[in-house]
């Protein structure tokens, strides 16, 4: 007289629990690609802009192909890549790396279209007022090109953190492989991935509401 | 560096990585015909539909713009398995990128139809056209030319996205590479290819679209 074997075991408190780590985990590493992408996107977008001919073959080649390949790829291709030249990494590490020049390069196009966004007759009467040309970009151009672009950055930073979801593929146990894991488990597959729906759902919509109200008042 | 690069096997296999190419590409078009179809209904039914189906088509839009269209690949593949529902890789990747476009269209469409002055709607009507005639006639022309450039995007990230269905088991090119891959253990050289050639697709992509641009709003 047992009782049959059973290979799933029902959803538990215990899961959520798991599901919340893992949305941390998907939390971390989309702060700090979105960091890291962020700053060498607004050098790369700044030199796109600033050097027309030198950059736009190097930077930006590199960059238009970051953007024509999918993520998912790219993922794969450097986390095989990174051992041949003999840096042996873990799934974070070059997730971060991947998602890191993947957002660098999307940041880099808005970028350059905050400055071109401020007119040249501006940064003109800037320079004749004797402002440097670094007092120029400090002054003038960031203010006014951070103010033209700030929404798309918050568009850029969404997608972000919505494509971390795939640094999954390299073993990195961000929220929606850990749903994927547990939907194995528990074989309940509708209330799990409606949490981490949730989860994403919550973090996102309240930014883009936000950065659509602050788009409509600025350009108002 | 110590790692001996074997790209030959990847060249005997180029035949049929082309061939699942072609099969990205099936899949990303028909996924963009159903997501201009559902965007425009969807975009129509935000504006001026029915209460409750405006409050549907704002959730479908809202949760395919904030949610990852991994999650909504999977919702498709295990969500609806839930159900009984349980459906080919094909259909999956097919349904849920069509879910994702017609979302993130509706919202360009959406912005579209805002750029066309009531005037003109107006203008169209007194002319003894009925409804249906000024928006085939007047409105979706124009509104298609504001979102034309967004929709080649569209077509863009459809590509890139049915990439994912490498993830339920779907052997588009991505599926594909990795099916090799895992074979021959030549994974950097295949997904090294396979970047190639979705690089060549998208470059194609844009290339035709400019060119068809072109020819359609000459005037």
């Amino acid at each position: 007289m047992s009782e049959p074997i059973s290979f799933f075991s029902g959803f538990q408190v215990n899961d959520l629990v798991f599901l919340g780590e893992a949305a941390g985990r998907t939390l971390l590493i989309s702060a700090v690609s979105i960091t890291i992408g962020t700053i060498f996107g607004i050098f790369f977008g700044w030199s796109l802009q600033a050097s027309k001919w030198l950059a736009q073959t190097t930077i930006g080649t590199i960059l238009d192909i970051f953007r024509s390949v999918p993520l998912i790829i790219q993922l794969i291709l450097f986390y095989n890549f990174f051992p041949i030249i003999g840096w042996n990494t873990g799934p974070f590490a070059a997730g971060a790396v991947v998602l890191s020049i993947y957002t660098a390069a999307l940041v880099a196009n808005v970028v350059r279209g905050g400055i071109e966004a401020v007119g040249i007759p501006m940064r003109r009467a800037a320079r004749s007022l004797g402002m440097s040309y670094w007092q120029d970009l400090r002054y003038v151009v960031w203010p006014i090109g951070l103010r033209a672009v700030f929404p798309s950055w918050v568009g850029v930073a969404l997608s972000v953190i919505k494509d971390s979801a795939l640094v999954s593929v390299l073993g990195y146990m961000e929220l929606l492989r850990a749903s994927q894991i547990l939907i194995t488990r528990t074989q309940e597959p509708f209330i799990i991935l409606a949490c981490a729906g949730a989860f994403y759902f919550a973090l996102s919509y309240p930014l883009s509401k936000y950065s659509q109200k602050l788009e409509e008042s600025w350009t108002s | 560096m110590d790692y001996n690069f074997h790209w030959r096997p990847v060249f005997r296999q180029l035949p049929d990585l082309f061939e699942a190419g072609l099969l990205t590409l099936e899949v990303a078009i028909l996924s963009m015909i159903l997501g201009i179809m559902l965007g425009l209904i969807l975009a129509l039914l935000r504006m001026n539909g029915p209460r409750p189906l405006r409050w549907i088509a704002n959730f479908w839009v809202e949760l395919a713009r904030n949610t990852p269209a991994l999650f909504q690949l999977f919702f498709f593949g295990f969500g609806l398995g839930a159900f009984g529902l349980h459906l080919t890789p094909y259909l999956i990747v097919l349904l849920g990128l069509s879910f994702n476009n017609a979302g993130y269209l509706a919202e360009n469409f959406r912005g579209g139809f805002l750029a066309v002055p009531d005037t003109q709607i107006r203008a169209a009507r007194s002319l003894g056209m009925t409804a249906s005639q000024t928006y085939i006639r007047i409105i979706i022309p124009q509104v298609l030319r504001i979102v034309y450039h967004p929709m080649t995007n569209q077509m863009v990230w459809a590509v890139l996205m049915s990439s994912l269905g490498m993830l339920v088991g779907f052997r588009e090119l991505s599926g594909e590479t990795q099916f090799f891959a895992s074979k021959t253990y030549r994974i950097f050289e295949y997904f090294a290819v396979t970047a190639v050639i979705y690089y060549v697709i998208v470059k194609i992509i844009l290339i035709g679209s400019k060119l068809a641009a072109r020819r359609l709003f000459k005037y």
